[in-house]
């Protein structure tokens, strides 16, 4: 690739373009040496508190003496194997809902169903396990238990409704526009204060729902109506025929969707879906405002640590790093589908 | 006799329709019956006094309106709608500006230039915005001290107070500059309506954009100058440990500010290279074999067709940056959230009315900028034919 020819064509191939690399290569040179530098080469990997950190570098110090809360939050040291677990069964539960080449899917199919009451039974405890409350929960489990539980829960809510917007009866359809349109049209954290403060009131007394469990429910709710939009773009991009087709065969409304439209319509969607999902997982990170300590929330909490104080760069630049591997990579996985997709139907078409 | 036909579709739709609202009117009975009950037993008030009473806290950033603590909660509403108001304008023009540039430059022949533009996007619409406004909050407020301000120019400074700027005073003859500018947009805009309908009937062009612009910028300048230059400004000046006059623009605005923007950006800047590669390479080799230049072939071929397949997502960013400018909670932004649904609510513990009018607000902005959006999407998209 790096052949003469090629930095001609794509660097210098006009006056314009000369000076613009010429003056590129300068401003990358100025700053990613001593970037590097701060990150890796001077950085301070081990010291007990802020004073160990004497290097001009970055003072890494600070994530490894926060690193249990980082992972767990404040889930007790005794029953963290759970979080383990959970964190270990991960791959299987998701995997084969992403990978239709994946070895034994179907098996690993059945268990990404049992995987989330897995996991609540894990996190939570139950027969056999101590009980766990939510509020120790906390770092990338919290993060990941709404990201996830939040778009898992949210997929089957998002067809119903898409289905009932698109629905002939006239109460069905206007109920569910008026649903997604005001989830939609209101900010997340105003759903998250919504769940914290006024859920309770709404609830008769001894019916009492943690704040983990109600941050949850805003964000299903949330993406549930982001969701329906897309699917119902899915479902309006379904030829009539299709429908037309269906119903001549005497397919009843439901046998019409779940076994012709829907297996289509979602096919088409999943792109789009994962980049809600992207957005909602990124979104998650908003609960800190409702008192909850997901990874920002912990990496606040260590900022207002006396012992490591003014370390915020260190710390932001962490759980970016986090963020970023998680939604790079789904949003990877989104265009290689897109790809699989646009292949897949030029076939059909030749 | 009435007969009852289950297979019947529409009499099925009925049956099943006053089930579902039954139960929804039922459930939305008993919420208000368990709240009313649950109100009344913790001693909360109920209705809407409480926006008369006075607020007793201080709001620190309020431009345009005057606020005391002793102002009602109402006024510390309208503050709150005045600031998440502004801040969204100045964060879609910013955003809007830089996605273009972004995405342009995505386009590049150079191949360095589109990398670097493609890494910045990847980086920052990856990382959650709460975490990027607190990073920008975090920088600024650990800059220097006053006494040691960055300087930008002679006129901005740079502090961990905010930023200081020049403060432009408007004279009492700005009014006239005003009515010019109106003038001049109203004109340009019947200018460019007759001189699309002389072309399209006698095929004659005017130089529209170049006439619009001079009388935009031209007709202002002279009455500026004839109304003897009632502008000035007011540079903020170090005295003490303080700076005196200029404009003072606090951290967690510029944080707001930069935040919401450089996020927005990015994603704009992939729905504006997804608009232009969108339009066909025919129309391009088309426009070119007639002889267009390039200019031309860019303003009146590409463009055009781009913005229909850019302006639908655009609209559904502003309305992001809108309802994301509640993130400034956080870092301590007075907008609605944070005023009126954060520091009141709590006063107050009137949760239920607060939250309501606070959601009923952004609803109302969500609804008004996707009508007038779709208004304007209407305007550009191709007529059937």
């Amino acid at each position: 690739m790096l052949s003469f020819n090629w930095i001609r064509q794509n660097l210098f191939s006009s006056w314009t373009n000369s000076i613009i690399t010429v003056v590129l290569i300068y401003f990358l040179a100025s700053i990613i040496p001593p970037m590097f530098d701060w990150l890796f080469f001077e950085a301070t990997w081990i010291a007990d508190d802020r004073t160990g950190c004497t290097s001009d570098g970055a003072c890494w110090a600070i994530i490894g003496a926060r690193f249990y809360q980082f992972m767990y939050g404040f889930y007790p040291t005794e029953e963290v194997w759970r979080v383990n677990l959970v964190y270990a069964l991960l791959p299987f539960g998701i995997l084969p809902l992403l990978w239709d080449k994946m070895p034994f899917r179907k098996q690993f199919l059945i268990f990404a169903i049992v995987y989330p009451f897995l996991v609540f039974f894990l996190l939570y405890g139950g027969p056999g396990l101590t009980a766990v409350a939510s509020n120790k929960w906390g770092g990338l489990l919290l993060t990941l238990f709404l990201g996830l539980g939040g778009i898992i829960i949210a997929f089957p809510l998002s067809i119903f409704l898409a289905l009932g917007r698109r629905s002939e009866m006239p109460a069905i359809s206007a109920i569910c526009v008026v649903f997604i349109e005001f989830i939609r049209g209101v900010p997340l954290i105003t759903l998250l204060f919504f769940g914290s403060m006024m859920l309770p009131l709404f609830l008769p007394e001894g019916l009492d729902i943690d704040t983990v469990l109600r941050a949850l429910v805003a964000v299903i709710i949330f993406q549930a109506a982001y969701g329906a939009e897309v699917v119902r773009g899915g479902l309006q991009a379904m030829p009539k025929g299709q429908y037309e087709a269906a119903q001549a065969l005497g397919l009843s409304y439901w046998q019409m969707n779940l076994k012709i439209i829907l297996p289509q319509a979602l096919k088409i969607t999943i792109p789009a879906l994962v980049n809600t999902a992207i957005g909602l997982f990124k979104d998650t990170s908003l609960v800190i405002v409702i008192g909850l300590l997901d990874l920002l929330g912990i990496g606040r909490a260590a900022l207002a640590d006396t012992k490591w104080m003014a370390l915020h760069v260190e710390v932001y630049v962490f759980i970016s790093v986090i963020f970023f591997i998680f939604c790079f990579g789904f949003s990877r996985y989104s265009l290689y589908l897109e790809k699989k997709l646009n292949t897949d139907n030029d076939s059909e078409n030749k | 006799m009435f007969k009852i036909d289950f297979s019947d579709q529409k009499f099925r739709a009925i049956i099943i329709q006053t089930i579902v609202v039954g139960l929804l009117a039922y459930g939305l009975y008993w919420i208000v019956q368990t709240t009313a009950y649950n109100l009344e037993k913790r001693n909360i008030a109920t209705g809407f006094g409480f926006l008369n009473d006075p607020a007793g806290f201080d709001i620190s950033f309020s431009p345009f309106i005057k606020f005391v603590a002793t102002d009602s909660h109402f006024a510390v509403y309208l503050v709150g709608l005045a600031n998440t108001l502004l801040i969204s304008v100045i964060g879609c023009i910013a955003a809007t500006f830089m996605g273009f540039f972004v995405g342009i430059i995505r386009l590049s022949s150079n191949w360095l230039l589109s990398q670097i533009a493609y890494v910045y996007v990847e980086i920052t619409r990856n990382i959650p915005l709460i975490l990027q406004l607190l990073f920008w909050y975090a920088l600024l407020i650990n800059l220097p001290r006053v006494k040691n301000s960055i300087a930008i120019g002679e006129t901005f400074f740079l502090n961990n107070r905010g930023l200081n700027s020049p403060q432009p005073i408007f004279g009492e003859n700005f009014i006239y500059v005003t009515v010019a500018i109106v003038i001049a947009i109203i004109v340009s805009i019947v200018f460019s309506r007759w001189a699309k309908r002389t072309q399209e009937t006698t095929g004659k062009q005017y130089p529209v954009v170049l006439i619009n612009f001079a009388s935009v910028i031209f007709f202002p300048l002279i009455v500026y100058f004839i109304s003897g230059s009632p502008l000035d400004f007011e540079n903020p000046e170090l005295k003490g440990f303080n700076f005196v006059g200029g404009m003072k623009i606090p951290p967690e605005f510029v944080a707001m500010f930069l935040g919401l923007s450089i996020y927005t950006a990015s994603f704009i800047s992939e729905i504006v290279r997804a608009g232009i590669l969108s339009v066909s390479k025919g129309q391009i080799e088309a426009a070119n074999s007639l002889g267009l230049r390039q200019n031309v072939i860019m303003n009146l071929i590409i463009i055009p067709q781009a913005l229909r397949v850019i302006v639908p997502p655009l609209t559904s960013q502003f309305l992001n940056l809108t309802k994301n400018s509640s993130l400034g909670i956080a870092i301590g932004y007075a907008d609605l959230v944070h005023g009126f649904g954060g520091i009141s609510l709590n006063q107050t513990g009137q949760a239920i009315e607060c939250m309501a009018i606070v959601m009923a607000t952004y609803l109302t902005i969500s609804l008004t900028i996707s009508f007038f959006m779709n208004i304007y999407n209407r305007a550009i998209q191709l007529e059937g034919r």
